[in-house]
């Protein structure tokens, strides 16, 4: 197997971590986390397309991952923020307990 | 050429990370994992010579991600959290988990990437690449980013106040 396709493949089986920690866990900020498994996953396979790629040079999918970063910890602090507000509001932080926005 | 033996080891802690952080009960065990598993990612990024994503990525996510969801999960500390860690409907998402993987694992098994071919040696990435690189042809979503990252620090600590606020206003 060469370097690429095992980059990838990592990075697919930690997205299917990540997607299953967001969808099984009860915890807000552990759904939270598995979202940011997946995001992170996505950032692995543009460091290793960027590595193994036709055209390095151009620094575009390390200056992507770089952005990225700067992305999910935007996300992180709103996202925890919310989950704070949350929880002073249903004192609870159980994503299955959390019901009257339910449609 | 094969994957190398440190690649192999980072990618085991990466995996055995976020498989510990996803399924363990403990709140703070969880975070220690996800610690462990965003640590052993950035030592993949350096290890596949993206020495300044690796570093942003040990700083941003290990120093500053990291303690803010302990921050979190201690400020949201539950009664009892322990026996009830999984949804009811876990299963359901296991599987489509599950499923997602397999597509993915036989996309990329059966795309043209798959097949060996030659390695590049490692493309040069040095801090005067990168820093020209942001200030001439990236200039314009760094400062997007700027701004992107002042309106969610402004928004996180509105949102995380708005209860306190009313509270006080209740008061007197």
């Amino acid at each position: 197997m060469n370097p690429l396709a095992g980059c990838l493949l990592i990075s697919a089986l930690l997205f299917a971590v990540g997607l299953a920690g967001a969808l099984t866990r009860r915890s807000a900020i552990l759904v939270l986390a598995g979202i940011e498994l997946m995001l992170n996953a996505a950032n692995l396979n543009f460091i290793a397309f960027w590595r193994f790629g036709p055209h390095p040079e151009a620094l575009t999918g390390l200056l992507f991952v770089v952005f990225s970063i700067a992305v999910a910890a935007a996300e992180a602090a709103v996202g925890l923020a919310l989950i704070l507000a949350i929880y002073r509001h249903a004192h609870t932080s159980d994503v299955s307990e959390i019901t009257e926005m339910k449609g | 050429m094969t994957m190398t033996l440190p690649f192999l080891i980072l990618a085991l802690l990466t995996l055995a990370g976020g498989i510990a952080a996803m399924t363990l009960r403990r709140l703070v065990h969880c975070a220690l994992a996800l610690t462990i598993a965003f640590a052993g990612l950035g030592g993949l990024y350096l290890n596949l010579g993206a020495e300044f994503a690796g570093l942003a990525q040990l700083l941003v996510y290990v120093g500053a991600i990291a303690i803010l969801i302990v921050f979190a999960i201690l400020l949201t500390r539950g009664d009892d959290e322990a026996h009830k860690a999984f949804s009811p409907s876990a299963f359901g998402g296991a599987i489509v988990a599950l499923a997602v993987f397999a597509v993915l694992a036989w996309a990329v098994q059966s795309s043209a990437v798959a097949h060996p071919a030659d390695v590049t040696p490692a493309p040069s990435a040095s801090m005067l690449q990168i820093g020209l690189a942001l200030m001439q042809r990236y200039v314009l979503p760094l400062e997007v980013i700027a701004l992107m990252l002042t309106a969610a620090m402004i928004g996180a600590v509105i949102i995380a106040l708005r209860e306190k606020r009313q509270a006080e206003e209740q008061r007197p």
